[in-house]
């Protein structure tokens, strides 16, 4: 077969490609020796998102209306846009708009980031693995669980480590799984000694094939603070299982100042504060993320200096999905009855004030490294720049935020990009778009590339663009960015 | 890494984008909304392995058809074989020629045995399989460019074509030499009606590779292999250049793929073809019917292939 044709490996059509040529889907093609991506360049229209449907990308070649759109209502992303190497030579597009009487530019390259990563945030109280365990895609290990966060459990995936300095197959999988994520589209994780679990950004989490309805409303400790009034007067005792922080209404600062009485319950674990305990059980996937199916298995008794016959205790998760309702025999043993009609509210209430649990993706990637030359021939004024905000940085026009401290390292919630924002190559890398907008005459104080500036309505007339609407919860990309004074 | 198929909903909130690999459809029906909905779900359902089944048989489909061969058997292979066969003794041609419209087709068959529809359309990259009930129609415009964005410029609407119920066209297809397949002639397009998407696909194809002025010392071809090296037309040299043409050699090259296509008609291959060269155009009709109806001027603006 030729020499310098590579195989396509994206469907199973597997065309060979020529360097310069595309595969018979024509969105894949072979770039000087490497597979990439190459959709239709895309453009955001602020004029069409006032209700007006979007250009279906399919329909590219024919929806062209020949209509020439004036300055600062269109934004040109770098998705599609490529990029240019080596790193010296300046980035592909460097656009001039005017916006508000202002001459702006924006740089707009597709970046390879082989060190980049995403941190996936997953509304659950379940335990989904012990943190610093490995979290494996295929098997392949493609990141780790990191501390769980307010009812989430985070988990930082890819980075340079698993993408380029394990296996092969481990750099391609990491590869893979960050590229779906960033997409879109959902990917299963399982993680070593612990659960599987199926993210999708924007989509609520699948737990070891349990949809996960909703996050918990707050720790134990928070549930009764917030419920405690609703609860006074219709029990006696209320004790809100979490693996965190398990709370128990008499013995909380809430229950108190209404002047609950005391139960005498005894719970297991480690005690904080009143009414406040650690380590109840282990963690798990079952009541308020422990490992426990039996709530009394936490309560290891009743003083009978202080409880009664015929105590009234309600059990509840954090979330309320789970709950048991006990009464005190004449043994001060709890057995087990139905919830009575009065406290069904005040546990749907719970539910009610639990918000949807989703998964979401936050793609991590630096710009601060060569990526620069393409936009001056002085990197670090770029960086500067970027740090005083006269320089907005924006993915696929969304906006993102830019880490304090040295160098360009940004985050964006990939559901605000545009679909399918994301490529790669497979050296392993992901490619994301990445724009810089600033005004002009910044751009040619920080060394910009001014002979390569050009009007936009010159990109829009000849060469093949996709259109489609910014998104109205963004921030137009062209709007807010600094005009500084000029540099002295 | 093999990317999964996808089917989504476009915007629009109507019609249904289904891609897996090079096969990208849009698909469209209309009818009661609970009907559309199982029709989309079917739809969807086939959709899910067509790639996977014509990839099996990736090898049989790339080269020549002929009589002699025993076929292939995925019911999607078979319907190219099928179409493609009329003109295996006279020409070369692969089954390949036929892919999108027996696609297309396939996934409205799947539609239409699922749910009860007044109309439908599955459009595979401008090769488009149609259903209607009694009483309905489709207008179908026609664009000389599938690329046409490329090219904003140059005219792209120059006819258009009204299908109605008692027509026997059930499928359009457009091939030409600056579409996404490799052409041997130098149509800009040739838009076919026929009795079925895969029919149209293949006899667009034939036509269009007709559609030539041999010897051409201006016209640059360049054998197949050397652009995609598994491309199923192999050492053919197929189009890659057409310098600005004199009218006289525009209407050479237009009548020798017309004498292909009036043949055709007269087989009952085609219904009726439209010849579209440098602002040139030629329709290929029965006397009694004006099928597709020519167009001189064509407006820059012009949206969608299929439409209402």
């Amino acid at each position: 077969m030729a020499d310098d044709a590579i195989r396509c490996d994206a469907c199973p059509v597997l065309c060979y490609i020529k360097p310069g040529r595309t595969g018979s889907c024509d969105r894949y093609g072979n770039r000087r020796g490497q597979l990439v991506r190459l959709d239709a360049h895309v453009v955001l229209d602020r004029a069409l998102q006032h209700g007006e449907p979007l250009v279906p990308f399919l329909d590219r070649s024919r929806d062209w209306d020949g209509q020439l759109i004036s300055g600062a209502e269109t934004f040109v992303t770098a998705i599609g846009a490529g990029t240019t190497y080596p790193d010296y030579k300046p980035a592909p597009f460097i656009i001039s708009s005017e916006v508000a009487g202002v001459d702006m530019v924006t740089v707009v390259t597709e970046g390879i980031f082989s060190y980049c990563g995403v941190k996936v945030k997953i509304d659950t109280d379940r335990h989904l693995g012990a943190e610093e365990h490995i979290v494996r895609a295929q098997g392949e290990p493609v990141g780790h669980v990191t501390t769980s966060e307010y009812g989430s459990q985070m988990l930082s995936l890819g980075g340079v480590r698993h993408l380029t300095g394990g296996t092969k197959s481990e750099g391609a999988v990491t590869c893979e799984t960050l590229l779906n994520l960033c997409n879109g589209k959902a990917v299963e994780l399982s993680v070593d000694d612990g659960a599987t679990v199926i993210v999708q950004a924007g989509k609520s989490p699948i737990v070891n094939g349990a949809q996960e309805e909703r996050m918990r409303v707050g720790c134990g400790s928070a549930t009764i603070g917030m419920f405690a009034k609703q609860w006074f007067g219709k029990i006696d005792e209320v004790v809100v299982v979490d693996d965190h922080i398990t709370g128990v209404l008499s013995q909380h600062q809430a229950g108190k100042l209404l002047g609950v009485r005391e139960t005498g319950i005894k719970i297991k674990g480690r005690r904080s504060t009143p009414g406040r305990y650690f380590q109840v059980a282990e963690p798990g996937t079952s009541w308020g993320g422990t490992n426990i199916d039996n709530p009394l298995a936490i309560v290891s008794g009743f003083n009978p200096k202080f409880a009664w016959k015929g105590l009234r205790l309600l059990m509840v998760s954090t979330t309320g999905e789970q709950h048991a309702y006990f009464e005190l025999d004449e043994n001060l043993k709890p057995v087990e009855q139905n919830l009575p009609p009065s406290l069904t509210e005040s546990v749907s209430r719970i539910k009610e004030n639990c918000e949807p649990a989703l998964s979401t993706v936050l793609f991590m990637g630096g710009a601060g490294g060569s990526l620069r030359a393409g936009v001056t021939e002085n990197p670090v004024k770029l960086t500067r720049s970027v740090r005083e905000a006269f320089t907005r940085v924006t993915c696929g026009g969304a906006p993102v935020y830019v880490w304090p401290g040295g160098g360009i390292t940004i985050m964006v919630d990939v559901t605000r990009m545009p679909e399918n924002a994301f490529g790669y190559v497979p050296t392993p890398a992901l490619v994301a778009p990445i724009e810089f907008t600033l005004p002009l005459k910044d751009y040619s104080a920080l060394g910009g590339y001014m002979d390569h500036v050009r009007p936009l309505d010159s990109i829009l007339r000849d060469e093949n663009r996709q259109r489609i609407s910014a998104r109205a919860e963004n921030p137009w990309p062209l709007s807010t960015a600094r005009i500084s004074e000029p540099p002295k | 890494m093999r990317q999964p198929p996808t089917i989504q909903m476009l915007p629009d909130g109507r019609r249904v984008h289904l891609h897996d690999g090079p096969i990208d459809l849009i698909v469209e029906a209309f009818g009661d909304p609970a009907e559309i909905r199982e029709a989309y779900r079917a739809a969807a359902n086939r959709f899910g392995s067509i790639l996977d089944e014509l990839c099996v048989e990736l090898p049989l489909l790339r080269s020549r058809a002929s009589r002699g061969n025993s076929g292939p058997d995925g019911p999607v292979a078979r319907r190219m074989y099928a179409a493609v066969l009329p003109f295996a003794s006279r020409v070369f041609i692969t089954p390949m020629a036929a892919v999108a419209g027996a696609v297309a087709e396939e996934i409205l068959e799947a539609m239409t045995h699922a749910a009860n529809l007044s109309r439908a359309y599955v459009n595979d990259g401008g090769d488009i399989a149609i259903h209607l009930s009694r009483s309905e129609h489709f207008s179908v415009g026609m664009v000389n460019n599938p690329e046409a964005s490329r090219r904003p410029e140059s005219p792209c609407l120059f006819g258009s074509a009204n299908i109605n119920f008692e027509d026997s066209t059930r499928g359009i297809a457009t091939s030409g030499w600056r579409g996404r397949s490799f052409s041997l002639g130098i149509a800009d397009a040739v838009t076919v009606l026929a009795p079925r998407a895969a029919m149209a696909d293949a006899a667009a194809t034939v036509i269009a590779n007709a559609v030539n002025l041999p010897g051409h010392p201006g016209i640059i071809r360049i054998p197949a292999r050397d652009l995609a090296p598994d491309n199923d037309l192999g050492q053919i040299p197929v189009t890659r250049v057409v310098p600005p043409l004199r009218p006289a050699e525009i209407a050479d090259a237009l009548a020798r793929g017309v004498q292909v296509a009036r043949g055709l008609l007269g087989e009952g291959l085609v219904c009726a073809a439209a010849l579209h060269l440098q602002g040139a155009t030629r329709v290929v009709d029965r006397p009694s019917r004006l099928a597709i109806a020519p167009r001189a001027e064509s407006p820059a603006n012009h949206r969608g292939l299929a439409h209402a």
